[in-house]
């Protein structure tokens, strides 16, 4: 039987891996913005979870709502990532240093 | 009534206003017609009222006639309160002040502020008649800081003299500490009478007298003891008693008809004036009645010593006049308030007789006021002369002049005092009697009689001053010679003030004076058995011996007394306290302000240290700011590292 | 173990698997394909929820729609692989440990609370039951206006990408159609008055 437990713990991995992204591909904006897609998607799998267990269909309505403002997201930052690029002619995160005080 | 009493005040508000906001178009006759209307009508509508009061028996008025705002509970209002005492003395202001609107004509005739003096005088007369006409405190401080403002204004008349402009900030400074306590006096009457009116403050006083209050914590202070010390520093300033003096003799640098009006006859005794308008609420504090009289006398005998070493014939009488207020103040003290009054009324006539009598030989003298430079002037004016002769023995108390009733009336008044400094100020007045007759005197024989002193050209025009001058000089010589005979019984032992003024039967000294008292001839036949009149005498005739006789005996006398002569010289250093100590203190702990206050601690540590600190704490935090995406994704796994850290151990 | 379960595990190891490999790998073309992987999986693990629409919606959306932008922006720029990979090495363990360390104390909240009690598993739906009916009825009623907002968002969001994108590059030939209609006859046209022949000398 599949317990929320396995669908909690499968999300929380997911989680950790999309942070463990972020950590290890500091450089690279592309797959940042993959490891937070990742995250996206392990919030998603326990709102999706939730909603099942305990029958309750606002999980899935926040998931819709979470695809909509993650595909936003995702365009707009691919746009910036673009425009950089064309600018910079570079995606290291490191040449990204106009804030820095 | 209520009518009159208001024109009283407007006339001099109404000559003030249009001479000094129109004086342009009516020029200077129109300036000194308007003004002189002005007082002339308050003077004919305050016999008026006398009679009113006095001979029909009318009962005191006392009412509000505009309520200018109500806040807390405490009406602010303008209101009169005509009684007897208030009475006599608006017809005093008014009269003194129309003699010297009237002499002002000729003295000021040749000075291009001549429209805005006489604006000036006019709303002194206002201001003071709203002083002694108030039914209220707050009335009560209008007035007087309104006088104050006019004492200012026409000290430093003469704006361009440097000494002036001087002088005139330095009576505007001192009255200002005398203000600051009248303040916190009043303001203590509000706290604990809850009213700003008179009538109210006095029914409620003798259920005050026990109240105590604790300003240093540990010691309680009687509470009416506490307001009327605090309202006495402010009379002290107004009233120029020690060691609040000290600008009275600069103010001579203003124009005479001033010094006459407001600084002999008229401003200066306010503070005595409000002392006996607020004889119930004073009448409660033993405490403050012998602080009052201990300072009176020691104003009325040391302040008269110094003028007896001045050269400056102004000087000499402004002495006189605070030594004449210590006088005064020493009859408060001594709860004869009657015959504070009455010396203040006496005073009034013969000190502005003898101001203005100087005023005219300083006209012929062509404003030259040092004495050694005169001498012999009694044969080129006579009128001078003569009037100045009697504002000179009224001045010295021999009978039977004005101020022989008054102030003897006050010597035995405080010698039938029972307070504890009653015997202190018994010397110091019966020692005063010898000191008042030395320097009027002496002034007076510089003046008029001995060597002519003076430069051959000034000699060249010597002569009588003109009629505007001496008829008020005679106008004030009448009353200065009769007006204690003939008043002295109705005032002070006449009951003529009835209830205006409160004393308590155990301080009632004018009581146990007026049983030995059986008309004015009698008092002047047994004035030859006191020591007042023969120390009188016998100062008149030292002096007579001194600078008509031997006039080299001037000379000899200074040099054996020289450091008396010193001290005296100096003014007992009064000048050099305030300028060395307290102005410098004032200017040292400015200063320490300023450097350590407002430049280290406002403007360094917390301004500029505030600034410094936020720029120290951004250049440390900036190296927070790294500009990296990864490490602020990094700061931010970090807390929620922590927050689910914490939420599993919680 | 129930066909359920074997299914489960087999996607979820599929699914942790392609993400490690997301995160992992060194091209980034092949990371945007294990990415797609992933969403496959997980649209599967939706499926076994009956979660049905959103599953299609994830594998239409946004491995059709959002995946490809991915794959066409990284294949658009030209990257030097070589220098964004640098320090990958040096930050595993720090990576490792965060990661490890989050998902121990997760797995201890959610081992500890999120305890449902035993025979309340959800009864399964009917074979008439439309899980986008149900979705549609909810979105348009009770989340209309959220769901408006959604919209708003979405439409701002395409706005920005193309404002940020566009670019007008000086000396590039294109119509313009307003230009062209508001054109007038003077502008175009000029009539010179001229002899019709020369005049012999």
């Amino acid at each position: 039987m599949i317990t929320l437990q396995d669908y909690l713990v499968l999300g929380a991995i997911l989680f950790c891996v999309g942070v463990a992204g972020i950590f290890l591909n500091r450089k690279n904006v592309i797959v940042l913005l993959m490891s937070i897609e990742l995250m996206l998607l392990a919030a998603n799998m326990n709102f999706v979870a939730f909603s099942y267990f305990l029958g309750n269909a606002a999980g899935q309505v926040f998931v819709f709502f979470i695809l909509t403002v993650a595909a936003a997201e995702s365009a707009i930052g691919l746009a910036i990532l673009v425009v950089l690029f064309r600018n910079r002619r570079s995606i290291n995160v490191e040449d990204i240093d106009t804030l820095k005080g | 009534m209520e009518n009159i009493y208001l024109a009283i005040v407007l006339g001099p508000l109404a000559g003030a206003v249009v001479a000094g906001l129109l004086g342009r178009w009516i020029g200077r006759g129109g300036a000194h017609w308007v003004t002189i209307l002005g007082v002339a009508t308050s003077f004919a509508l305050s016999l008026v009222v006398l009679w009113h009061l006095v001979v029909e028996g009318a009962p005191a008025f006392d009412g509000s006639v505009y309520t200018w705002m109500t806040a807390g509970g405490i009406h602010f209002e303008i209101g009169f309160l005509i009684d007897r005492l208030s009475a006599l003395m608006i017809a005093v202001v008014t009269f003194v002040s129309l003699a010297v609107h009237i002499y002002t004509i000729g003295y000021m005739r040749e000075d291009p502020g001549y429209i805005r003096f006489f604006s000036y005088i006019a709303l002194f007369t206002f201001a003071m008649l709203m002083l002694v006409m108030s039914n209220n405190f707050l009335q009560l401080f209008f007035g007087w800081e309104g006088v104050g403002l006019v004492s200012y204004l026409l000290i430093g008349f003469w704006y361009e003299r440097e000494s002036a402009t001087f002088a005139a900030l330095k009576a505007f400074l001192v009255n200002r500490v005398g203000d600051f306590a009248f303040v916190l006096g009043i303001a203590l009457v509000v706290m604990y009478f809850n009213t700003l009116n008179y009538e109210p403050v006095f029914r409620v006083a003798p259920l005050m007298a026990e109240l105590s209050i604790q300003v240093v914590p540990g010691m309680d202070w009687s509470v009416v003891t506490l307001i009327c010390l605090l309202l006495f520093v402010g009379a002290m300033a107004k009233s120029a008693q020690i060691p609040l003096h000290v600008w009275l003799p600069d103010s001579m640098e203003g124009p005479t008809p001033i010094s006459a009006l407001i600084h002999a006859a008229t401003m200066v005794t306010a503070g005595i004036f409000m002392v006996a308008r607020l004889s119930p609420l004073f009448e409660y504090s033993p405490t403050a009645l012998n602080v009052i009289l201990v300072l009176g006398g020691a104003t009325a005998f040391f302040m008269g010593l110094v003028g007896i070493v001045q050269h400056d014939i102004k000087r000499v009488i402004a002495y006189s006049t605070i030594s004449q207020l210590g006088y005064m103040a020493a009859a408060l003290g001594a709860s004869a308030y009657a015959a504070a009054i009455f010396h203040l009324m006496t005073h009034a006539f013969f000190k502005a007789l003898l101001f203005l009598g100087a005023g005219s030989v300083i006209i012929a003298m062509h404003h030259d006021q040092d004495m050694r430079h005169m001498g012999g002037l009694r044969k080129y004016m006579p009128i001078t002369y003569i009037t100045f002769l009697v504002g000179s023995l009224a001045l010295c108390g021999i009978p039977p002049f004005a101020g022989f009733f008054s102030k003897d009336s006050i010597i035995e008044a405080v010698h039938a005092s029972q307070l504890p400094g009653a015997q202190f100020a018994y010397y110091c007045v019966l020692g005063g009697v010898l000191v008042t007759a030395l320097y009027t005197f002496r002034m007076f024989f510089l003046v008029f009689h001995g060597k002519e002193r003076m430069d051959e050209h000034t000699r060249s025009h010597l002569r009588e001053s003109p009629a505007v001058v001496t008829v008020p000089l005679v106008m004030l010589a009448i009353p200065s010679a009769l007006v204690g005979w003939y008043t002295i019984r109705p005032i002070l032992f006449g009951g003529y003030f009835g209830n205006s003024i409160a004393v308590l039967p155990a301080h009632n000294v004018l009581a146990e004076v007026g049983r030995d008292f059986h008309g004015p001839a009698v008092m002047a036949e047994h004035s030859v058995h006191t020591p007042a009149l023969w120390l009188a005498l016998g100062g008149i005739f030292l002096m007579w011996v001194v600078y008509w006789l031997r006039p080299a005996l001037a000379g000899i006398l200074r040099r054996t007394f020289l450091p008396i002569y010193y001290i005296l010289e100096h003014k007992y250093w009064f000048d050099d306290l305030n300028e060395k100590v307290i102005a410098a203190g004032g200017r040292l702990m400015g200063r320490l302000l300023w450097r350590i206050g407002d430049v280290r601690l406002i403007d360094g540590l917390m301004v500029n240290g505030s600034a410094w600190l936020v720029g120290r704490w951004a250049a440390i935090s900036r190296r927070m700011q790294t500009g990296y995406l990864y490490h602020y994704a990094f700061t931010m796994l970090i807390g929620l590292l922590l927050f689910l850290s914490w939420f599993v151990v919680r | 173990m129930t066909f359920e379960l074997f299914i489960f595990y087999l996607f979820a190891a599929v699914l942790v698997f392609a993400a490690l490999r997301v995160v992992t790998v060194r091209n980034p073309v092949h990371a945007v394909l294990f990415l797609v992987l992933a969403f496959f999986s997980s649209a599967a693990l939706w499926l076994l929820l009956e979660a049905e629409f959103l599953a299609l919606v994830l594998v239409l959306v946004y491995v059709g729609a959002v995946m490809v932008l991915f794959l066409f922006v990284v294949m658009m720029l030209d990257i030097n692989v070589a220098v964004l990979r640098e320090g990958f090495t040096r930050y595993l363990p720090v990576g490792l440990l965060v990661g490890l360390a989050i998902v121990a104390e997760m797995g201890l909240v959610l081992v500890r609370y999120f305890v449902l009690p035993p025979g309340s598993a959800p009864k399964p739906v009917g074979p008439d039951f439309s899980n986008t009916r149900m979705l549609g009825d909810l979105l348009y009623t009770h989340y209309v206006y959220p769901f408006e907002i959604a919209a708003a968002i979405l439409l701002v969001a395409i706005v920005a990408a193309i404002a940020l994108t566009l670019r007008r590059r000086p000396g590039t030939k294109h119509q313009d159609p307003a230009a062209q209609i508001a054109v007038r006859r003077r502008d175009r046209v000029r009539l010179v008055r001229m002899d019709a022949e020369k005049k012999p000398e």
